[in-house]
């Protein structure tokens, strides 16, 4: 084995508590206003600009990022509080989290001076949506696959292809996509690939709806013809890309967003079994709260090794693998341990509804961000299996 | 400010190079307490109380220590420990698993224990002042945690814990190997008027072996600790999957060398936490030995032309191993650092006890099916020293409360806590 697998036992800092609290106050107030419901998952838009602008006002987008570019230098830690709390409540983030988790981390490290001034100011606002447009029609997870094309132009490229299942591109404002700048050489087939920062607002971008089982519209088809795209909005090295995406995957997977979409299953099957659960209910509920506690544990754990430096990317693997695996289980378990509730219980309708959507949901949990199959070719390597 | 030194007792002094400041002095005042100096530059700036060698566990990248109400947050260096390192040192000389599963006597058994006694490993969780070693709850998890690495086959985690009863009741601790009673939540033994123990108890861990045990047992005025010696119980032949000694212990009247009462919080909570968390971290250490052994073997074996670590099937079995062994890390990482910065066994200690020990007995359970899915044949046969693990992590799912067993007490206690108190709950570890 290359090496031993790592889990320091990291405690979010005090500092987190009262900022915890802010954001619990911040939220109850949204409720009270009307802004969302936390007990009705799917139900009306998971996304709302002006919700997402008075977060911006908070501080809390950005919220590593220097203040140069209108962030909050403040800890990844403190980012992860944020996240969960903002999860845990059902809250629509959908407007900016794509782009406060992923995109702006890439600009931050790959754009020009002036584009980074330009956009990332306006993404701490939560006035931007981002899309990533990785996969394509014949590309999923094999992301070295990629076909769609950028031909060198004056002083810029031209786009000719689509991506698709594209999140947000219906509502996005920036795509940060990988095309295809080069053919692959023999020796290196993750050759000839270059991301691009692309204004959705091009002509020639076309955005096509897929409507998912679940009855949401969450992603879409995106068609380039003809797209032109200036120089300056090339990310990172041409021909490269497939160096620039290893670190930053280790945020994108291990976060608490992983584990945490449907956590209202968790408060639903707590109010059906009661205060006074059977043995079997309270034996399930009992295995449910050990497993979700230890993964959030995992997952603190990989975000101050983050902070501190290092690169957990196995860790960040196993978290998400266990993740989201345990989640999509979740609708099931909980479908099974209240099985013998009375049928009368209070919450009946909001527990069948909850189960109804997330159980329609479950399926993406362990194929979007890299499928279970992909990480655990991820944790194999690792393992120095590869 | 960095600690550069902690003094606690000979055997757990680690110096760092480059520092401003030096520990100067050490006392011991309590199993829990130590005092010390902080000297910088030769003058004397601080006199603590606090636990100083709990800053030196190599788990704990960044600690706290407390003062009253002042907080100061301290980065240790997380290099290598010197207690866990001489405890590695004598496992690998003494105990070797391959060594040992080709030896069919317990001939290894004598020369090993008094390498682990005279580095005051089994009498670690004794004070100074009560003739143990004066090791922090951390170090004592830490060595624990390496003894799992090396499926440790004797009652090195047992006498630990024993010590650690006797003494939080003040009562000494004497030499040679201990167990403890009871080690299933249900079981008491009664502690009479006329000042014996009686009660019949089952799966007591080594107890065949042990020269002593220690007893918390119900008396009219109270809990009681008591130590005992083995050879005034009636200890019946048991063993456990592993073929490690599990015993029937009936007192009939027996009476106790020395009891103390127990002081408030310590209580059959308290002691089943403690041994499941013992349980857990010796899962973890034996998990991270079976991943290792898996990896070496799928790398190494060959079939249809190439090592089988090479097909897909299997790196994915291989990769879930990893996650178990994760799981149990972490889960019993955590608790342990829980229990080893806290005095007392609340509603935190046993949310982390018992989740360590539901996550690690679960993990023993998966994790042992794959790793005898990845060799084959070959690794149940009692040849090969897997068995020596996987029985071993199987075994200890059944001491100080079975995953079920805490699961029902987890989920009773968060049903009753009620939906809005969860989060919160989970939110503030």
């Amino acid at each position: 084995m290359s090496r031993k697998l790592q889990f320091d036992q990291i405690r979010l800092p005090p500092e987190c508590d009262a900022l915890r609290q802010e954001v619990r106050a911040f939220l109850a107030d949204e409720i009270a206003q009307g802004t969302f419901d936390p007990h009705r998952p799917g139900h009306g838009d998971s996304h709302d600009r002006t919700f997402s602008k008075r977060i911006g006002a908070k501080g809390w987008i950005g919220m590593t990022w220097s203040k140069k570019y209108g962030g909050h230098e403040r800890s990844f830690l403190e980012r992860y509080v944020v996240t969960e709390e903002f999860r845990v409540a059902n809250a629509p983030v959908r407007s900016h989290f794509v782009a406060d988790r992923q995109s702006g981390p890439i600009l931050l490290k790959y754009a020009p001076e002036h584009v980074k001034v330009n956009i990332l100011p306006r993404i701490c606002r939560g006035e931007l949506c981002f899309v990533i447009g990785m996969s394509e029609p014949g590309s999923g997870s094999d992301l070295f696959a990629v076909k769609t094309k950028a031909t060198k132009v004056d002083k810029g490229w031209r786009i000719n292809g689509s991506k698709i299942w594209t999140s947000n591109a219906h509502i996005a404002d920036y795509m940060i996509a990988l095309f295809r700048t080069s053919p692959p050489t023999n020796e290196n087939r993750r050759h000839g690939l270059t991301q691009f920062l692309v204004d959705m607002k091009t002509r020639g971008i076309k955005v096509n709806p897929i409507y998912q089982m679940s009855g949401q519209h969450d992603f879409n088809e995106v068609v380039f013809e003809d797209v032109f795209v200036p120089d300056d909005h090339v990310l990172g090295e041409i021909d490269g890309a497939w160096k620039q995406a290893t670190s930053e995957l280790a945020y994108e997977r291990s976060g608490p967003e992983r584990f945490l979409e449907t956590f209202y299953l968790m408060l639903e099957l707590i109010r059906a079994v009661g205060s006074e659960p059977d043995t079997r209910s309270a034996e399930g509920l009992g295995r449910l709260v050990a497993q979700l506690h230890t993964l959030r544990r995992m997952s603190v754990s990989v975000a101050g090794m983050l902070q501190a430096g290092k690169e957990p990317v196995v860790e960040a693997a196993i978290v998400k693998d266990l993740g989201t695996i345990w989640e999509q289980n979740l609708p099931n378990r909980v479908r099974e341990l209240t099985a013998f509730v009375p049928p009368e219980i209070a919450n009946r309708v909001t527990l069948e509804e909850q189960l109804a959507f997330a159980t329609t949901i479950a399926p993406k949990l362990t194929i979007q961000g890299g499928t279970t199959e992909i990480l655990r070719g991820i944790i194999a390597r690792g393992l120095g299996l590869r | 400010m960095a600690i550069s030194g902690a003094a606690n007792g000979p055997n757990w002094i680690k110096r760092t190079e480059n520092s401003p400041d030096t520990i100067a002095s050490s006392v011991i005042a309590d199993p829990l307490e130590t005092s010390f100096d902080v000297i910088k530059e030769g003058r004397l700036i601080r006199h603590i109380v606090g636990l100083p060698s709990l800053l030196l566990h190599p788990t704990m990248a960044l600690c706290e220590w407390s003062q009253g109400n002042e907080r100061t947050p301290i980065v240790t260096n997380d290099s290598d420990h010197i207690v866990t390192e001489s405890a590695a040192r004598i496992f690998a000389d003494l105990a070797d698993p391959q060594t040992i599963n080709r030896l069919d006597n317990g001939a290894w058994k004598a020369p090993f224990w008094q390498a682990l006694s005279d580095a005051g490993l089994p009498l670690a969780w004794v004070p100074e002042r009560l003739g143990g070693a004066g090791a922090t709850l951390a170090e004592g998890f830490a060595v624990l945690g390496v003894a799992g690495r090396f499926a440790v086959a004797v009652p090195l985690a047992e006498t630990l814990l024993a010590g650690w009863l006797l003494t939080r009741a003040g009562v000494a601790a004497p030499n040679g190997s201990m167990t403890i009673a009871p080690s299933r939540p249900s079981d008491r033994i009664i502690f009479d008027n006329d000042g014996t123990l009686s009660g019949s108890v089952i799966g007591i861990p080594f107890a065949a072996e042990a020269q002593h045990i220690a007893v918390l047992a119900h008396g009219e005025e109270g809990v009681v600790v008591a130590l005992v010696a083995a050879s005034d119980c009636t200890i019946c032949e048991g063993r456990t999957l592993a073929g490690d000694p599990s015993n029937i212990v009936r007192f009939q009247r027996v009476k106790p060398l020395r009891y103390a009462r127990a002081p408030l919080g310590l209580d059959y909570t308290a002691l089943m936490l403690m041994g499941s968390v013992s349980r857990s971290v010796q899962t973890a250490g034996a998990l991270e030995s079976i991943l290792s052994l898996s990896v070496s073997y799928a790398n190494e074996r060959v079939a249809f032309e190439r090592p089988i670590g090479k097909f897909q099937a299997v790196q994915h079995n291989l990769a879930r191993l990893a996650g178990e062994t994760a799981i149990a890390l972490a889960a019993s990482g955590s608790a342990a650092s829980t229990i080893g910065q806290s005095d007392s066994f609340d509603e935190t200690e046993f949310f982390e006890g018992a989740s360590a020990k539901i996550r690690c007995a679960e993990a023993a359970t998966d994790g042992a099916a794959i790793a005898h899915q990845v060799f084959g044949a070959i690794g149940f046969t009692k040849e090969h020293i897997l068995h020596r693990f996987t029985l071993r992590i199987l075994a200890w799912r059944d001491d100080f409360g079975s995953e079920s067993y805490w699961a029902a007490e987890l989920g009773r206690h968060v049903a009753q806590e009620g939906a809005d108190e969860f989060w919160p709950m989970v939110a503030s570890r």
